[in-house]
C-alpha cells in the first residue's frame, strides 16, 4: 500500500499534468474518462495519461491517495484538482485554463 | 447492481438534510445518473470539498454499485 502511494506520488510529482483514467487518451474506456480527455485535448495541454485498468494497485491506491472514490482524477503540479465533473465546471468557468496558466503549463486555448 | 434513484436521493439526504437534489437519468437505463445537489453546507467550500461531502453521504458504494454519477453542486441563492 505505502509502495503504491510512493509510486503514485512519483507519478504526480514528475509530470506537470497527470490524468488517472480508464483506458488511454486515444482509447478511453469510460464516458467520464473520455470527457476528461476531451477537455484536456481542447485546452491543448500536454499531459500524462495513466490507465488504471492496467494496474490494479494504482486503480485502488489512487482512491486512497486523493480520498476520492472515482476515476478519472486530474492532478496539476502534484495537486489533486478533481474528477471530470469538476473539470467541466472549471473549464466552463475559465478556471481550468487559469489554473494551467498559474502553474506555468502551456496550453493552446 | 445499480443503485436506484430513490436510494441515491435518500443517502444524500441522510448526509445533507437540507439538500435539494435534482436527479436526471442520463441514458434512460436507470443506471447513469446526473445529480445536482444544492446545500447550505457547501458554502465557502471548494468544489472538491463539496463533492466529497456528497460522496461521503453516498458511502462506500460510490465508485462501486454507483459507478456513474455525474455530479454538480451549488449553494442556495
Amino acid at each position: 500500500m505505502s509502495d503504491t502511494n510512493t509510486r503514485i506520488a512519483e507519478i504526480v510529482n514528475s509530470n506537470d499534468v497527470v490524468l488517472f483514467m480508464k483506458g488511454t487518451p486515444l482509447f478511453p474506456q469510460c464516458g467520464f474518462s473520455s470527457r476528461a480527455v476531451a477537455i484536456l485535448d481542447h485546452l491543448g495541454v500536454a499531459y500524462e495519461g495513466v490507465d488504471v485498468l492496467q494496474d490494479m494497485e494504482v486503480r485502488q491506491g489512487i482512491k486512497a491517495f486523493s480520498d476520492w472514490p472515482t476515476i478519472p482524477q486530474l492532478y496539476v503540479k502534484g495537486e489533486f484538482v478533481g474528477g471530470s465533473d469538476i473539470m467541466m465546471e472549471m473549464y466552463e468557468a475559465g478556471e481550468l485554463q487559469q489554473l494551467m496558466a498559474d502553474n506555468g503549463v502551456a496550453s493552446a486555448a | 447492481m445499480p443503485m436506484p434513484a430513490a436510494e441515491i436521493e435518500a443517502r444524500i439526504k441522510a448526509g445533507l438534510p437540507d439538500a435539494v437534489i435534482t436527479l436526471t437519468d442520463l441514458a434512460g437505463d436507470d443506471n447513469h445518473w446526473a445529480a445536482h445537489v444544492v446545500s447550505a453546507s457547501f458554502a465557502g467550500k471548494t468544489r472538491v470539498a463539496q463533492h466529497k461531502l456528497v460522496y461521503a453521504a453516498i458511502g462506500d458504494d460510490m465508485g462501486g454499485a454507483l459507478h456513474a454519477l455525474q455530479l454538480t453542486t451549488g449553494v442556495p441563492t
